[in-house]
């Protein structure tokens, strides 16, 4: 159990850390960065980034891409994934790269299409008297 | 039988006798596979709040509007500074975490005591923040009306162009009414506790000031709430039914009951694993103390419970986005 080896560079190699003790606090401080990033953006809300791409404003993609940033190097750095076998990596990371996109395509979809029905469908579902 | 589960296990590795597939202790790779399917339940519930959101996408309510507050800051409006923080405290104990189980590699007991102890108070405080997050969201801030088709209506000062609480606005009468039991009258009938303020003594405050209107749930196209005209206002709450104060299941002040009953849900849950999360925290802490782990040899067990600690934070980074930024 002595030889516990960590790779110990992030960004693709860009960053290189001495230590493993080193690197957490390193990855700390990036999601620190990334959070502050993310609260600072909800407060600002600036209004160019409110225009919507592909059915979802320009300001949640960058929430969404950077959750999964964050995500990234809490599995990768915190849960050690880094240093595992290529293949624990798949085992873990593939079903949920498969399964989730997927569910989220079919629910979000059916939403929406349920939605339009809602909104501009022949049948009242609104029952407020006026 | 003097021999102990410790004597037990230095010479027999549980499961897996001795045979590492993918390079990993076995329970290691167990715990990993419970994270896998654990993060499969929590997409569908993110997944299943991401569905009805789409499907009353113009009329969801806004997050900032709700979670404003912050603990000591009354009356000053803080939208998310609380939740970003609590985000901050629990990846800050995932931190911890792992530089415990980097401790626990060099087989330094006292590092691994202290950094799960460390670990263990960032999880009691994010316990104790999100049990507080809560007690705002039931007992609510503005207080609403509900109308006959179920649509929440929110009062709006047309004078400061704020939105105005109606404790503010109500004229109180000395109504005498009793709660209704089922010790008096047919056993299986009774009533909710009467709230504190009753749909008469807000409709009396509402036409006493010609200044108040009220908010739809709907959004207008830059994701406002749609604000009526005083006219308009009038004929809507013609048809109220009742006042609401803050949040349960059934029906909430800020809007669609689904918003609250996944808030509750999707939080709670969370909350759940985190709790459980301190309780394994703590169980680790004490075997550290006592020394069990020196006298296995190894710290895994920090390791393994690392892993579900550090899966507790991931899922709460998507919480946090989904529930509060997004």
């Amino acid at each position: 159990m002595a030889e516990h080896k960590h790779k110990l560079e992030i960004f693709r190699g860009r960053l290189k850390f001495k230590s493993n003790v080193q690197k957490i606090w390193g990855v700390l401080i990036f999601l620190s960065i990334v959070t502050a990033v993310e609260v600072a953006l909800g407060i600002l809300k600036p209004p160019v980034l409110l225009n919507y791409f592909l059915g979802i404003k320009i300001l949640n993609w960058i929430f969404i891409i950077m959750t999964i940033i964050k995500a990234y190097y809490i599995t990768w750095d915190f849960m050690h994934v880094r240093d595992e076998k290529p293949f624990l990596k798949n085992t873990i990371v593939v079903p949920l790269l498969i399964l989730i996109p997927f569910l989220l395509f079919i629910l979000l979809w059916e939403g929406s299409y349920i939605f339009e029905i809602m909104f501009d469908g022949l049948k009242a579902w609104d029952f407020d008297i006026y | 039988m003097q021999a102990s589960t410790l004597t037990k296990t230095k010479q027999k590795t549980w499961g897996g006798g001795g045979v590492k597939p993918l390079d990993a202790a076995y329970g290691k790779l167990m715990m990993w596979f419970f994270i896998v399917s654990d993060a499969l339940t929590f997409s569908g519930f993110l997944v299943a709040y991401g569905f009805s959101r789409f499907k009353n996408i113009d009329s969801w309510p806004i997050a900032d509007e709700v979670f404003t507050h912050f603990p000591f800051l009354h009356g000053v409006d803080a939208p998310m500074y609380y939740v970003a923080l609590m985000t901050f405290i629990l990846i800050f104990s995932s931190v911890t975490m792992v530089l415990a189980v980097d401790a626990g590699h060099n087989n330094n007991k006292s590092r691994v005591a202290f950094y799960m102890l460390l670990t263990i108070i960032g999880g009691a405080v994010f316990v104790g923040s999100q049990a507080w997050e809560w007690k705002n969201f039931i007992k609510g801030e503005y207080g609403a009306v509900e109308i006959q088709n179920g649509d929440i209506l929110q009062f709006y000062n047309l004078e400061d162009g704020k939105r105005i609480p109606i404790d503010e606005f109500y004229i109180s009468s000395t109504q005498e009414r009793i709660t209704h039991d089922d010790n008096v009258g047919i056993w299986y009938q009774s009533e909710a506790q009467l709230p504190e303020i009753t749909l008469n003594e807000v409709m009396a405050g509402f036409n006493n000031d010609q200044n108040l209107t009220v908010r739809l749930e709907k959004l207008d196209e830059s994701g406002h709430k749609i604000i009526l005209s005083r006219q308009e206002a009038e004929i809507k709450l013609a048809s109220a039914t009742r006042v609401v104060k803050g949040a349960n299941l059934i029906r909430n002040e800020y809007g669609n009951p689904l918003f609250a009953d996944f808030f509750f849900f999707i939080t709670g849950f969370h909350g759940f694993h985190v709790f459980s999360g301190v309780i394994l925290n703590i169980i680790v802490f004490i075997n550290v103390l006592l020394g069990t782990y020196e006298k296995r040899g190894h710290y895994d067990m920090v390791e393994k419970v690392g892993l579900y600690w550090h899966f507790v934070d991931l899922v709460w980074v998507f919480v946090f986005t989904f529930f509060y930024l997004v």
